[in-house]
């Protein structure tokens, strides 16, 4: 299965719903297909359809069938792939504070 | 580690984090008051920062650049929408072109800063980094922002030398 890298802002956006992060949390286990997927909500069917096919186009979830029927399941490298990019910059504030701190012992010891 | 929480939101793309330091809100607030200082942690350790003009006041504005290992400098400045020594600190963080001009082209984030005293001579900072949008966090990771940060290690060591060699 090939899927391209995920539009990063396509990402946040359709995880900045409520019920589009639920969506993707459920769909791990990836059983469900959209109709047993709107059960859970109290919206349309319809409703919970758009939702699904924004995750979709954001490469969070694709649609993989199974049998005759077709399970929601969630793209763990979609997800990951956003988290990685406040991962690297954490990382890079952690070197700062790291220098900071080290700046502070400096001044310390040079004082002792 | 002195990183005590880091709380990242990719729905409202903010980053915030704090920190606890074994010093006074005013030693803490040095850090960034004092250009030398500022300099010695702001650039990753393959790109060092130097600052060329600083002015930490309401409506101020730093500048600085920071310097590649084959000679490339990559231009920057803030510009000081609050400081309330030693408490508070609110900036734009951009890029410029070689003049010191803004450079539109490339996105800036806007950082928070906050200093408290928590007792027994200890100090606790909290930074909230806030991005125009997804994209704009992409291209910023994306210029190799993470280049120096698995050096940071050496980094240290680096200092730590260099305080061996002065006492």
């Amino acid at each position: 299965m090939q899927t391209a890298a995920p539009a990063f802002d396509r990402v946040f956006a359709a995880l900045a719903d409520a019920t589009r992060r639920d969506i993707v949390r459920r769909a791990i286990d990836g059983e469900e297909g959209v109709a047993e997927l709107a059960d859970h909500y109290p919206m349309s069917f319809a409703a919970v359809q758009k939702h699904v096919a924004v995750l979709e186009r954001a490469g969070l979830i694709t649609k993989q069938r199974i049998g005759r029927r077709k399970v929601v399941r969630t793209h763990v490298e979609g997800l990951r792939a956003a988290q990685r990019l406040l991962d690297r910059y954490e990382q890079l504030w952690r070197g700062r504070i790291s220098r900071m701190t080290d700046l502070i012992t400096d001044t310390k010891e040079r004082k002792k | 580690m002195t990183v005590t929480a880091v709380e990242k939101n990719a729905d409202d793309l903010t980053m915030s984090l704090t920190a606890e330091f074994d010093a006074s809100p005013e030693r803490v607030w040095q850090l960034w008051a004092d250009p030398r200082q500022l300099e010695r942690w702001w650039g990753p350790p393959t790109y060092p920062a130097t600052v060329t003009s600083h002015d930490l006041r309401p409506g101020g504005r730093i500048d600085y650049h920071m310097t590649g290992p084959e000679g490339d400098q990559v231009h920057g400045y803030w510009l000081v929408d609050e400081a309330d020594p030693p408490r508070s600190v609110v900036f734009r963080d951009g890029f410029a072109n070689d003049d010191g001009t803004p450079n539109p082209d490339l996105p800036d984030t806007t950082g928070r800063v906050r200093i408290e005293g928590i007792g027994e001579g200890r100090t606790r900072m909290s930074i909230e980094s806030v991005f125009p949008s997804a994209e704009a966090m992409e291209q910023l990771i994306a210029m190799g922002m993470e280049d120096g940060l698995t050096q940071a290690v050496s980094q240290i060591d680096a200092i730590l030398a260099e305080e061996r060699v002065r006492s």
